[in-house]
């Protein structure tokens, strides 16, 4: 007699290869009846399947990629990563893998994914050179504290440290530039790897991390049990309730106290999701805000507490204005040197207030009067929970005033297609869409001259400043964005390190709008060289001849050309007629700057205005 | 000796690599390292790292805050030094010429040495303590040749109450 009778519950968001499968599932609350062919009714009864079952190292990590909830990989096959591919390919209806260029392209393409939904950016990609690809992507990420997790394979662990074929120490190259590194040679130890991978890349100060896998270890077999994602507290970290009150006292005196408070804001504001708490703060104290390069987009470009972006390029008044308060309120911005400039002058007179997520920040890179160590969302709302309401009459005429100042006008001459006049035809419509940038000019004319809305829509390498980083940051933002339209600006010089990513945005079809600015240079080095050099321009004058349209349409997308404002215009019309990748080249003049301007080290008596 | 040196103890993930995430922060924060030592403690899962260092206050802040970011690194702390048992062993060869054993052997009683391996024309001494006085003693025998020598580096631990715990 035989007997067969399987009755399965499954969950109806997952698909499977096979009833086989179905049956090994841990998830599947399957009551079932087993069959052994051949012999008198073997009886097996299970209420509930046991949670474990035996998987390969490679499903193990796709499993783990389900768990944390990752539905978009960005990556590059190879020999070392061929058995995960293979199991992805098995899952390739719930894990959508992009395939880009190169593998600088894929980790930007996770990292501008990671910046845009605040999720983490996976990326995957082989051993020795795909490995040693993602390294400019990792730093970046490091160092504007994006949460991506970059999974490797290596050789199989025998033969590791023999110079093996494309081997390379990829955890000892990333040690420096990631928030922890693992190279797992067992794999018993995967699945919490890849678990902790995931915890530390996202909690407290985001970061990248990075696993290697040896090859052995994604063939050999393990029991797996899914783990609930379990999180890992870093002893550094502190859960917002963990919020010192005494700390907190302290700094609402120090705001209390305060005539002309300012608040400088930098991208933990943006990471942390508290714009909400800092306009609430603002108003509250009656302060104005300026933000670093990271801080953009925290807040609405035209709310009236916003002075501008602070630094080397920043707004006229947003810094003068920082250099007349009395008290500097820093949220989330490590003091970069490219923001504070002389350090003498940026403390002259002025208590500084940190608020970091991360205590090494607190005073690491300047001496600050009090430090709130926390999320900046929590700390906000417990200030603004604690403060009351204070009003500055005389420091808000001083700030409105700087508003109408002379040297704080953004001109524009509307005869002639100038960097200002491309941000703003973009912006009047497109204003609510993801905004890349690559490095050099374009990057700080976009951070000057564009009015960003909302959160999360300015995405730029602050601070590595890559170039190369926009095509695949865009890529992988647009893709974040729900493929939304979403515009790089680029320029001749930034976009030659990764246009071979276009073929990406086209495979794929995605609405991206690159606009390149062609000054024929490389702008802002050769801006340095016509200020400090006496116009000894070495090597940054391009002699490319490059034709970018056809370029484009090489590559299967759309180019245009602008030279006046008027075509410029045209070729938006055009552009976003389509819902695919369009290139719009824009002749510049090489002679265009990057205004105002305060010398590295300098301060704003240094300023050059003209 | 700086004058403004000071001890960190750690308490570390006993694994592969951690030694070098140690040492590699320090060398590119440009942070000092005058010596370093690292053995297992009773749970072997844990190493306890001795680091002496040197620079000023901000230094000080920034070495303990920059290793405790390091998810391998479980516990931190700037020592007291006023209430930590410090030692350190060194072994020193020197040659042995005519007649001197004496003399070496009178110094060597008067450390607390001990020797270690003796051959016709060498002698081998270790010694153990607090870092002075193995200077003390190293300068007394400046007066022979030292053929080689090594010094471990000195290692702490807390008197009395004074723990490093294994909690966050």
């Amino acid at each position: 007699m035989q007997v067969m009778v399987i009755s399965l519950q499954i969950p109806a968001d997952r698909e499977y290869p096979s009833i086989q499968e179905a049956l090994q599932w841990n998830h599947c609350r399957a009551f079932f009846y087993m069959w052994a062919s051949g012999s008198a009714g073997v009886f097996a009864h299970t209420e509930k399947m046991e949670a474990k079952m035996v998987m390969t190292g490679a499903r193990i990590v796709i499993e783990t990629l389900l768990e944390h909830g990752v539905d978009t990989i960005f990556g590059y096959p190879g020999g070392s990563v061929i058995h995960i591919y293979d199991e992805l390919y098995k899952k390739r209806g719930e894990l959508r893998h992009y395939t880009t260029c190169h593998e600088q392209g894929a980790v930007h393409a996770a990292d501008g994914y990671a910046r845009v939904t605040g999720k983490p950016g996976v990326v995957i990609a082989t051993s020795g050179p795909g490995a040693t690809n993602l390294v400019t992507g990792i730093a970046n990420a490091y160092l504007d504290s994006s949460p991506v997790v970059a999974i490797t394979g290596n050789v199989p662990t025998h033969l590791l440290g023999r110079d093996s074929f494309q081997e390379v120490d990829i955890s000892g190259i990333t040690m420096p530039i990631t928030k922890h590194n693992y190279i797992v040679k067992d794999i018993r130890a995967l699945a919490d790897t890849i678990h902790e991978a995931f915890s530390i890349a996202c909690s407290g100060r985001p970061g990248p991390v990075l696993i290697d896998i040896t090859k052995d270890v994604q063939t050999g077999t393990t029991e797996y049990e899914p783990s609930g994602c379990p999180t890992i507290h870093l002893p550094a970290q502190k859960k917002p309730a963990d919020l010192d009150e005494k700390e907190l006292d302290e700094a609402v005196q120090l705001i209390q106290a305060a005539e002309r408070p300012y608040i400088y804001c930098g991208g933990g504001v943006v990471i942390s999701n508290a714009s909400e708490e800092l306009l609430a703060f603002a108003e509250n104290i009656d302060a104005p805000i300026g933000l670093s390069l990271m801080g953009l987009s925290a807040v609405p470009y035209v709310h009236p507490r916003f002075l501008g972006m602070v630094g080397m390029h920043g707004r006229y008044g947003a810094t003068k204005i920082l250099h007349e308060s009395d008290l500097l309120i820093a949220v989330g911005t490590r003091f970069s040197d490219r923001s504070v400039g002389n350090k003498a002058e940026f403390l002259r007179n002025r208590k500084i207030l940190q608020i970091d997520i991360d205590p090494a920040e607190i005073g690491k890179n300047l001496e600050v009067t009090l430090g709130l160590h926390g999320d900046a969302k929590a700390v906000l709302a417990a200030l603004n929970s604690r403060m009351p309401r204070q009003r500055h009459a005389a420091w808000s005429r001083v700030v409105e005033d700087m508003k109408a100042h002379p040297d704080n006008n953004l001109e524009m001459d509307p005869a002639r297609l100038t960097p200002q006049s491309i941000m703003d035809a973009v912006c009047r419509r497109m204003g609510e869409h993801v905004v890349a940038t690559d490095v050099g000019q374009h990057q700080m004319w976009t951070s000057q001259y564009y009015r960003f809305k909302k959160p999360r829509t300015f995405i730029t390498s602050g601070g590595l400043g890559a170039m190369g980083f926009g095509m695949g940051a865009a890529i992988g933002a647009c893709i974040g964005s729900g493929k939304k339209r979403t515009v790089l600006f680029t320029s001749d010089g930034s976009f030659h390190m990764n246009m071979n990513e276009m073929a990406t945005a086209v495979s794929n079809g995605l609405p991206l709008l690159v606009v390149l600015l062609n000054n024929h240079a490389l702008g802002m080095v050769r801006q340095w060289q016509t200020l400090f050099f006496d116009g000894r321009y070495s090597h940054t004058m391009l002699d490319r001849r490059t034709d970018y349209v056809k370029l484009a349409e090489a590559f299967g997308a759309q180019g245009y050309r602008a030279e006046t404002n008027e075509e410029f215009e045209q070729c938006l019309d055009a552009a976003l007629r389509v819902q695919a990748p369009v290139l719009i080249e824009c002749l510049i003049d090489s002679d265009e700057r990057v205004l105002p301007m305060i010398p590295p080290g300098g301060s704003i008596n240094d300023i050059i205005l003209k | 000796m700086q004058s403004n040196q000071f001890i960190v103890s750690l308490l570390v993930s006993n694994h592969a690599g951690v030694l070098t995430r140690i040492s590699s922060l320090f060398a590119r924060r440009s942070f000092n390292i005058e010596s370093l030592t690292v053995g297992v403690t009773q749970d072997p899962s844990l190493s306890r790292m001795t680091i002496v260092s040197w620079g000023d206050e901000y230094l000080r802040e920034q070495i303990v805050k920059q290793l405790h970011k390091l998810v391998d690194v479980k516990k931190v702390q700037l020592m007291d030094q006023d209430r930590i048992v410090v030692r350190e062993l060194m072994i020193v060869k020197i040659k042995l010429e005519d007649g001197k054993l004496a003399e070496v052997m009178q110094a060597v009683n008067a450390y607390r040495a001990n020797v270690v391996d003796l051959s016709p024309s060498s002698i081998a001494v270790e010694i153990t303590g607090e870092p002075t006085k193995l200077n003390a003693f190293l300068n007394f025998l400046s007066k022979y040749e030292i053929i080689e020598m090594c010094r471990t580096g000195p290692t702490a631990l807390g008197r009395g109450s004074y723990c490093l715990e294994n909690e966050p």
